[in-house]
């Protein structure tokens, strides 16, 4: 498995491309009432970026529609060779920044954070593994749980960990959205990503995963 | 190459993006093979960028899309968006109008009004260039000398036509004579009208100007 936003091509992937090409080629040349079909795919993703970086449901849904807004008003100046999707999540992820900034929250988080850079993260759980079914997200109960989870982090891992393993922006994105270098980026991903799957083994400990088909015995990592 | 646990742990992350050199790659894959525990946190690891790259983990609250659209659409109307589409039928129905006013002012300037009476006769019979009183405070011009003329001393000269350029309209008293005239033009109901000044309302000032 490797991450690296490999662009593995299939012909469904190249008609929805395609069809998005040309709606922004519509768009740009005046027919505005295109641009929701042209977001729309991407709305959760907006949401998702602006939640996780502003913590609060009611702010990160003003934030996605005022970036979705921005977008449509700079949609002229959105060049082919970038990804639709990505400016559009910068877009949201710079205008939740600035929101946060605006609003001065959370502003002693910083001051241990570089702390935490500077330690490797060591795994706590070593159980067997095993590949969770990709239908145990069907269960309300166990998006909470992986929610919660997420939340549970701090702000500099969560973030990290969001765009690029949620909104699925490779590492230079990432660290170009949140005006970080790439070796911060990676450092915190590696260290998000260990600390999900420390907390996931602790959930299974108590029973989140517990009507899953694993076998007697296994994790489900 | 032998890589210890600790730095496989430390190069985990790069090694799910593809960003470790390929002779770490193979001692990793070494490593990967005879530690279990390494092997756990490898997978557990893929679990996690698996589970949280679906979409599902992706809630947004009820009723965003809906809103997120409406206060889009507000916004394309706001800044005159949409045009393309109003376009198609807009445009016609500008042009409708503009045609359709187009003949109603050429229609008014060819047949003229149909007078009911001479309260609406706007002088059109009283030669332009003629010398009329008009005094503050009042609507009416008059010819110089007419008993109907109010305040007086607020009297001041000027043409008709400056006259009903300034909004002032022609006193029936002493201006029968160019209204009759002007009335038989338009209507006949203009002659039916002046016979019943006297009789009807003869004082076109009513209550005083």
């Amino acid at each position: 498995m490797v991450l690296n936003n490999p662009v593995v091509r299939n012909p469904a992937q190249d008609a929805a491309t395609t069809r998005e090409q040309d709606l922004i080629a519509r768009v740009q040349r005046g027919q505005n009432e295109l641009f929701y079909e042209l977001v729309k795919p991407y709305e959760r993703r907006v949401y998702a970026a602006a939640f996780a970086i502003l913590r609060n449901e009611t702010d990160a849904e003003d934030v996605a529609q005022e970036a979705v807004l921005k977008a449509f008003a700079n949609i002229r100046q959105f060049r082919a060779e970038a990804r639709f999707s990505t400016w559009l999540i910068q877009i949201t992820v710079n205008e939740a920044l600035m929101r946060r900034r605006r609003e001065r929250t959370v502003v002693m988080e910083g001051i241990d954070d570089r702390r935490d850079e500077e330690s490797d993260y060591a795994p706590r759980d070593f159980a067997d593994w095993r590949e969770i079914p990709s239908e145990a997200l069907e269960r309300k109960e166990v998006r909470q749980k992986l929610a919660a989870a997420l939340a549970s982090l701090d702000r500099k891992y969560r973030e990290v960990f969001v765009l690029r393993d949620m909104e699925q922006l490779n590492i230079q994105e990432t660290a170009d959205a949140l005006g970080i270098s790439v070796a911060s980026v990676k450092t915190r991903l590696l260290r998000a990503r260990l600390m999900l799957r420390d907390l996931l083994a602790a959930g299974w400990e108590q029973g989140w995963f517990s009507r899953l088909p694993f076998e007697k015995g296994n994790k489900p990592w | 190459m032998v890589v210890k646990c600790e730095q496989v742990w430390h190069e985990i992350s790069n090694y799910l993006e593809g960003e470790v050199d390929p002779t770490l790659r193979t001692a990793m894959d070494e490593h990967f093979r005879t530690c279990q525990r390494c092997s756990s946190v490898l997978e557990g690891t893929r679990n996690v960028i698996r589970l949280y790259g679906d979409e599902r983990m992706m809630e947004v609250p009820s009723g965003f899309g809906r809103r997120l659209e409406r206060r889009l659409a507000q916004n394309v109307r706001l800044t005159g968006g949409g045009w393309s589409v109003w376009s198609t039928w807009l445009v016609p129905v500008a042009a409708l109008v503009l045609i359709a006013g187009g003949l109603r002012v050429a229609n008014s300037l060819t047949a003229g009004p149909e007078l009911k009476s001479e309260h609406a006769q706007p002088g059109q019979g009283v030669p332009p260039d003629m010398l009329v009183v008009v005094t503050s405070d009042a609507k009416l011009f008059h010819a110089a000398g007419c008993d109907f003329i109010h305040n007086k001393q607020t009297e001041r000269t000027l043409t008709a036509k400056e006259a009903m350029r300034q909004g002032y309209v022609p006193c029936l008293r002493c201006m029968r004579e160019y209204l009759h005239t002007a009335a038989k033009g338009h209507s006949a109901l203009g002659a039916q009208a002046a016979a019943h000044i006297d009789t009807e309302d003869g004082n076109p000032h009513g209550g005083g100007e």
